[in-house]
């Protein structure tokens, strides 16, 4: 029997590709200390036995995009004393929140011979819209150091230490010669939340904002510089509706690309 | 309906299936004592990839189908490049070729480990998961892990991450990795393969359940080497196909019960990709090592049981390893890590083995190099039709047994094929009509 006063945590899938869940098991070294340390009470993709909620963090990977998701992220909700969204599905929409500026059911109709036996809310949201969230991990695939750091802060009761920098920052530290500069890549590293190491431009091309937006920066003076680089005039647009193309702040300067482009 | 025995059976019910990647669960309906109903039931939410590929440029593609699956974005990225390169009319350098082996290996590497040890052993072993396992265990479990972790290590030193690298691009690489970087992990790699070597003897004592069944086995395969990167479609009843034709001998359905499309033979039958279809069929282009285990452990083809699968696995383990450590010796890359084209409007399909499966992929792209049309089919949703037509002939002889015997044992049969859920279901979500 687990020791009672053990801190249990679950880990629940969303509309998501799996892969923050697998950052989880890529912890080849924490793992098994990790699994000592804390009750993993609920995590279906590493083990068949499930412990009863309430449980003390609840880690939540994707994001929500079926009336059924939106139902049990409430339940959800309700059982977790601590709520971490981790990865960008679940703290911008992810990759599939692509889908919330077009029109979803023309996707189905030319795909599908029966459009209506799908079933899916309009849009692809993060897990702040539904329920209040605790704490959120950024990130596609999410940082493994990010969430072992997370859970080690609360099991020690401090604040977990994250990075509050931009990709581009991490660049000058690295060494790395700027792609923009050097070679004339467009690049969302000095908008971009750090969190990979600046992972592209250290292979040789532009960031695409897998961390999402970093807080206070200015795309008002990225943007006109990234457009000024454009090979077609929707490039800029296109790399800002990646993966945290949902996040308000990368939604914003697309959609104004976009209707300006409309206006031509 | 009388109290006697058979009306004990009960159905069997598994709203969420454990150790698999996404969201499904198993239906068997049982009535008066006789299956009466199967169904691998799929939950995981569509998320409209072939919708938003449209209008995006070909080179954004890599890094979006990673996306599909976490588990295997390489093999998406190395699907996605074929069909592109395909489409553009573009030949990659043998360097270039070479280093994609290499990646595709790591991943195959990782995504090995992880079945073998924590998703389908196990159930071999009757424990719940891993973590369960290493408190009995722990000698398994630390060197599964260390077995894992060396494939991640070398995608990451290739992709800059493991999880939804970041090098690959149409025509090749951003870059070339570092030669160091590469060869600071033949030690561990070299560790590793003698593992594999040993998971294979202890993979031939695991209590498989005694089942076998016939069925097709489909997979790709090239002349010179075990089929992963690209080749033809081969299969056990004597299909051998180019890419191009893929689609006129591989068809695929909407089935009610199921969230995800239902692939079958154009003749309507069911098939198997994955590891013992791959195995089965070209067995003798694995490696020397193999070779001597094949011989050794007096391995009959075909192996007809499912369960297999992690055997089979284990083969291909050993010759990963062998092959990544051979490529890092050899890697001495020539001439641009990308070839440089001008994007332009064609049609054309792609296939490589992910590690669960042959993955076909297909674009049509417009003028200036934007996507107009995209077509993804995933090894699971192949595999589905597998999985029931096994459960119709494997839940009868289990049914009987007691009901948590039995649940554990049909689950087990689905988890032996690695579906990966979240791959199966990226375009549609077919709704439930119990749930509805």
């Amino acid at each position: 029997m687990p020791a009672p006063c053990k801190t249990t945590v679950a880990v629940f899938k969303f509309s998501s590709c799996d892969g923050c869940q697998l950052q989880i098991l890529n912890m080849e070294d924490e793992l098994l200390a990790l699994a000592t340390e804390v009750e993993i009470a609920n995590f279906l993709e590493a083990r068949r036995r499930v412990l009863p909620g309430p449980y003390d963090v609840v880690l939540v990977e994707g994001s929500v995009s079926t009336p059924h998701e939106a139902e049990l992220i409430k339940q959800i909700r309700g059982q977790a004393k601590l709520l971490i969204a981790i990865g960008a599905c679940a703290t911008a929409g992810g990759i599939q929140a692509l889908r919330n500026r077009a029109d979803v059911d023309e996707y189905a109709r030319a795909v599908y011979p029966h459009p209506e036996y799908l079933h899916y809310l309009p849009k692809a949201t993060p897990i702040s819209e539904l329920v209040p969230v605790d704490m959120e991990l950024y990130g596609c695939p999410v940082s493994r150091a990010e969430v072992l750091e997370a859970i080690t802060a609360l099991l020690h009761n401090r604040k977990p230490n994250l990075p509050q920098h931009s990709v581009c920052l991490e660049c000058k530290r690295k060494g790395t010669v700027c792609v923009m500069v050097a070679k004339n890549m467009l690049c969302l590293g000095p908008a971009t939340r750090s969190g990979c190491g600046a992972l592209c431009p250290s292979c040789g091309r532009g960031c695409y904002g897998c961390f999402g937006p970093q807080p206070g920066m200015d795309l008002n003076t990225l943007v006109p510089t990234l457009r000024a680089m454009e090979t077609d005039p929707r490039e800029t647009a296109r790399l800002l509706s990646h993966v945290s193309g949902f996040a308000p702040a990368f939604a914003k300067a697309a959609g104004e690309i976009i209707a300006e482009e409309k206006k031509k | 309906m009388s109290a006697s025995k058979t009306t004990e059976i009960r159905s069997i019910e598994v709203p969420a299936l454990a150790r698999v990647e996404g969201e499904g669960g198993l239906y068997i309906g049982v009535k008066d004592g006789k299956i009466t109903e199967i169904k691998v039931n799929i939950y995981e939410p569509p998320r409209f990839f072939e919708g938003f590929l449209r209008g995006r440029s070909l080179f954004e593609v890599p890094d979006i189908t990673a996306r599909i699956c976490g588990i295997c974005p390489v093999a998406y990225q190395m699907s996605s490049v074929n069909a592109l390169e395909a489409s553009q009319g573009i030949a990659i350098t043998p360097s270039i070729r070479a280093l994609r082996r290499l990646m595709y290996h790591a991943e195959w590497i990782e995504s090995h480990a992880l079945h073998i040890y924590l998703l389908q052993a196990p159930d071999l072993l009757g424990q719940e998961s891993a973590i369960s396992l290493a408190a009995v265990a722990p000698e398994v479990v630390t060197k599964a892990l260390r077995m894992k972790k060396v494939g991640n290590s070398l995608l990451r030193a290739i992709g800059g991450r493991s999880v939804h690298p970041v090098s690959t691009t149409v025509g090749g690489f951003y870059r070339w990795p570092e030669k160091e970087a590469l060869q600071a992990l033949l030690p561990e790699l070299e560790w590793s393969a003698a593992a594999a070597v040993e998971a294979v003897r202890w993979a031939a004592t695991l209590p498989y359940p005694d089942f076998e069944v016939d069925a097709e086995y489909v997979a790709i395969r090239r002349p010179d080497e075990y089929g992963m990167l690209d080749g033809r479609v081969v299969s056990s009843s004597g299909v051998d196909i180019p890419v191009t034709d893929y689609e006129k001998h591989y068809l695929e359905d909407q089935v009610e019960h199921c969230n995800s499309l239902h692939s079958h033979t154009k003749e309507g039958g069911s098939y198997m990709v994955g590891p013992l279809a791959r195995f089965n069929l070209n067995h003798s282009q694995l490696g020397k090592t193999s070779q001597s285990l094949i011989k050794e452990l007096k391995v009959q083809f075909p192996i007809r049981n499912p369960f297999k699968n992690l055997f089979a696995r284990s083969f291909e383990l050993v010759d990963a390893y062998e092959d990544a450590i051979r490529l890092i010796r050899e890697y001495n890359p020539q001439g641009p890590s990308r070839i440089q084209f001008e994007p332009h409007a064609g049609e054309g399909c792609g296939v490589s083995e992910a590690p669960r499966g042959l993955l076909f992929h297909k674009y049509t792209v417009g003028d200036g190099g934007l996507i107009q049309k995209a077509r993804i089919v995933p090894p699971t949703s192949q595999n589905f039709a597998r999985m029931e037509a096994d459960l119709w002939k494997f839940a009868p002889t289990v049914i009987t047994k007691p009901h948590d015997e039995a649940t554990l044992a049909c689950e087990h049969l689905v988890r032996s094929y690695d579906p990966c859920i979240s791959c199966s279901v990226h375009f549609v979500r077919w709704e439930n009509k119990d749930a509805a």
